[in-house]
């Protein structure tokens, strides 16, 4: 059966086909099929067959003046076989969801912002445009313009001051930019870093109790996850790709393999992964993928990094990551910042039901990367034994999450302390697991959930919003 | 009935008139624009480039020793409405004076209970930096006795909405002391043709149809004025700081009136019409503007729901280049005000474009999309880019 290398080659044979064109002896069954799922990939499985019923009744009479060798049941049989086959392998792609903007929007706040221009320096980078929604470009501007708000750039706070018995927090220490410490009093304390900073904040304040792998008990440190995944990259010649080009996250995405949502009943591990394949990170400088063996430096080092830039796609895959009882967080016993404070420690290794999972999708990436049929491909296969220097992926989560039982969760379901009520906790630091997709929704979700119960229910009535 | 008891009753009814004397004066205040010069907290030490030298505007908190408050009323009035501060000290019409005295004394009343009340700042400020002979107040008598003389601005032949506009756009929110030509000797020239003045061109004001608001109709003045934003420009530079202080916090109804007189100020002489020979000029700067420019303006110099348009922008067409050639090369940052919070930038281009290719942009943008304006040469930006230079 022929191997076709584009929709070109396909839409000739059924154009060849429906013409008449294509002599008897070079129309076959690879054809014929080709012809079939040419059908059902452009229309609906009613019209595919009509159209290929009206096809093969033109073709036999043209070549053998008759059309007795037509079988209705037969092409009945095939197209629904086909369709069922397509339906079996095929994916579902679609646009990946991004908060990157397609055209000009003004949102809801009245703050307004500007077409993504595809410049390719979306991540690592402020967007001259206005067209990454984060907070900066969404609410900051109108935050700012409220008399009881106050934003304290190049400020560090190095820890929640608790009162004497330990149970309320009272204010935060904090530096300035020039190092001027300060004593900020508070009588809601929100804990908004970025979720492995979240839990270091909470055990250098002492809010909360650590979590020991061997006992498992104490919760701040608890249900650390991280994110599985996995990628393949491929390399072709005379293509051109343009890398410059591109967002943070453009590009299509199948949930075909996503969390619970496909059979797992002959597989063995939960959960799942999105993949995607995107055009980020594309700038001539930081990105060079070469073909593995290249020279590693010199004119011919030049040449393949040349060939390389315009030649080089890549897919990946964002996996699920569950939480074990030795993957914890805890401050270092050894090392301290610049204040002398311990730095966080991560105690971290991929999970074998998660290796199981990264593998499995691996798989589905070498069958998804074959029709390419790349001049080289490579499809990434996890390993055990974490390695913090290839960069991964920044989705850290959990570490202080919620819970209905504060023997095993770090904070409530308004992300309130269990141990000290006017703090609260909010954060990707709050996820028991981590999901097969970027946390940002969710992080920003639960900070919405977070300030409704603080200005509804806190406010008028301080004190624990669930009973312990 | 004891004295005490008497002090509390006084106390008690005196409140709300009071309160509702300092509201009508913080309206002035607005109207004056008063944050605009001597700042948020009235404090004073917002610097003003002129002609003559250095100013530097005073404190007007209450605070006895470095502000106003050893003044009287019929003092501040004086100071207001003559130039004339307390010991007869001459003011620079810097301090617009010429455009106050059009003010019912009844509102610089109003305007003097409510400064009473803001906080009191000790702030010494060293107001006359002028040079020689400039900086000697005595020259203001001459000044005072050829260009103060306030005229009557009301016409009975004209609506009420008109004249309310007329008054607030002569008075009190003297745009004409930026918007109006001076002569040799700072005096405003009674137009709204626009000038040079800080390192921008303050622009033509009038119907005029290229290089005025002749395109602009009512709804989009006040847009403007309000929020700081309309579908024809945004506001930066001085005016983002008199959309802030002043106009973004005026009544719609006196938002319209502006917009009803303006509307009708008869139209300047226009820029001076479109550049010829310059091909060159429009296909470099064709080139460069596609690789500059597209990303936030568009092909179509129609910009978009965040970015000014480029077409039809009077803005970018008024006589003089200043306020164009410094928005390339230093950027410039919109006015965020309560309806329009975005308050865009837009970026310095001028550590990457050359005099030249700045020249080939501005001019190519000023003839493109039906806009006419004179051509800008690379001597143009050569100046305005070293007099940045020097003021930074």
């Amino acid at each position: 059966m022929n191997r076709y290398q584009s929709e070109d080659e396909i839409v000739n044979v059924v154009r060849g086909f429906e013409a008449c064109e294509t002599g008897a002896d070079d129309f076959h069954h690879g054809e014929h099929l080709a012809v079939a799922v040419w059908y059902l990939h452009t229309m609906d499985r009613d019209a595919a067959l009509d159209r290929m019923r009206a096809g093969l009744l033109r073709f036999l009479d043209h070549y053998e003046g008759n059309t007795s060798k037509y079988s209705e049941p037969i092409t009945v049989f095939y197209i629904d076989r086909i369709l069922e086959k397509m339906k079996e392998l095929g994916h579902h792609p679609f646009p990946l969801p991004s908060a990157n903007l397609s055209e000009a929007y003004v949102n809801t706040l009245g703050v307004r912002m500007g077409q993504c221009s595809y410049c390719g320096f979306c991540e690592r980078f402020a967007c001259g445009n206005y067209s990454k929604a984060s907070a900066q470009t969404t609410i900051l501007p109108v935050l700012m313009k409220k008399p009881n708000f106050e934003l304290r750039t190049d400020s560090e706070v190095l820890k929640v001051n608790l009162t004497q018995d330990g149970k309320m927090a009272r204010s935060v220490t904090f530096l300035d930019a020039q190092g001027v410490e300060y004593e900020q009093p508070a009588d809601v304390v929100a804990v908004c870093a970025y979720a492995l900073m979240n839990v270091r904040m909470m055990l250098l304040s002492k809010i909360g109790t650590q979590y020991d792998p061997v006992s498992g008990k104490g919760t701040v440190g608890r249900n650390y996850c991280y994110q599985t995944s996995a990628g393949a990259r491929l390399m072709f010649d005379d293509k051109h790709f343009n890398p410059f080009i591109g967002a943070g996250a453009l590009g299509q995405t199948i949930d075909d393999f996503q969390g619970d949502g496909f059979d797992h009943s002959k597989l063995d591990f939960v959960g799942g992964a999105g993949i995607s394949c995107t055009v980020s990170n594309g700038r001539p400088i930081s990105n060079r993928p070469t073909v593995p063996g290249s020279p590693r430096w010199g004119a011919k080092w030049k040449q393949a990094t040349v060939d390389g830039y315009q030649n080089s796609m890549g897919f990946g895959s964002q996996g699920s990551s569950y939480p074990v009882r030795e993957n914890y967080l805890d401050l270092d016993p050894t090392y301290t910042d610049r204040h002398g404070r311990p730095l966080l420690r991560i105690t971290f290794d991929f999970p074998d039901n998660d290796v199981r999972m990264s593998h499995y999708m691996s798989e589905q990436l070498e069958k998804l990367t074959k029709p390419f049929s790349a001049k080289y491909t490579a499809v990434a296969r996890l390993q055990k034994g974490w390695n913090s220097v290839p960069y991964q992926s920044t989705h850290n989560t959990g570490g202080a999450i919620m819970g209905t039982d504060p023997t095993t969760s770090a904070v409530n379901k308004y992300l309130q302390s269990w141990d000290v009520p006017n703090v609260f906790v909010v954060g990707a630091s709050a996820f028991a697991h981590n999901a097969g997709m970027n946390p940002t929704g969710t992080v920003g979700a639960l900070a919405y959930w977070a300030a409704e119960a603080i200005t509804t229910k806190y406010i008028k009535s301080p004190g624990a919003l669930v009973p312990a | 009935m004891s004295k005490t008891l008497w002090a509390a009753v006084f106390v008690a009814l005196s409140v709300p008139a009071l309160a509702a004397t300092t509201d009508a004066g913080k309206y002035q205040v607005i109207l004056g624009d008063c944050e605009g010069c001597h700042g948020k907290d009235l404090a004073g030490g917002v610097v003003l480039e002129t002609p003559f030298g250095r100013m530097v505007a005073p404190n007007i908190t209450p605070d006895k020793e470095t502000g106003i408050g050893n003044y009287t009323a019929q003092e501040f009035n004086l100071a207001m409405k003559r130039g004339v501060a307390p010991g007869g000290k001459r003011l620079y019409p810097a301090m617009p004076y010429p455009y106050y005295a059009h003010m019912p004394d009844s509102d610089v009343s109003a305007m003097w209970d409510y400064l009473r009340t803001v906080k009191p700042v000790k702030n010494r400020v060293n107001v006359n930096q002028l040079r020689f002979p400039f900086n000697l107040r005595v020259l203001m008598r001459g000044w005072n006795a050829l260009f103060f003389r306030p005229q009557p601005i009301a016409d009975a032949s004209k609506s009420a909405e008109w004249n309310r506009g007329s008054y607030l756009v002569n008075g009190p929110g003297h745009c004409g002391a930026c918007h109006a030509p001076k002569n040799a000797f700072g005096a405003d020239k009674r137009a709204l043709t626009g000038t040079s003045l800080q390192g921008w061109f303050a622009p033509d004001l009038t119907s005029e149809h290229h290089a005025g608001l002749g395109s602009w109709s009512r709804v989009d003045m006040v847009e403007y004025l309000e929020t700081g934003r309309n579908a024809h420009s945004l506001a930066s530079g001085p005016m983002a700081e008199a959309v802030e202080n002043s106009t973004s916090r005026m009544t719609m109804a006196d938002l319209d009136a502006m917009a009803v007189y303006l509307k009708d100020v008869p139209p300047s002489k226009g820029n001076g019409g479109g550049a010829s020979g310059i091909d060159a000029q429009m296909k470099a700067g064709a080139r460069a503007y596609e690789l500059s420019c597209v990303a936030c303006h568009g092909r179509d110099g129609k910009g978009s729901a965040l970015f000014p348009p480029l077409a039809g922008n009077a803005a970018v067409r008024q006589v003089r280049a200043d306020t164009v050639v410094r928005t390339v090369l230093a950027g410039a940052k919109a006015v965020a005000t309560p309806k329009a919070p975005t308050g865009p930038g837009m970026p310095s281009f001028g550590w990457r474009l050359t005099d030249e290719q700045v020249a080939n942009i501005l001019t190519y943008v000023r003839n493109n999309w039906g806009n006419q304006a004179p051509a800008i040469s690379p001597e143009t930006v050569k100046r305005i880019r070293s007099e940045l230079h020097s003021s930074s």
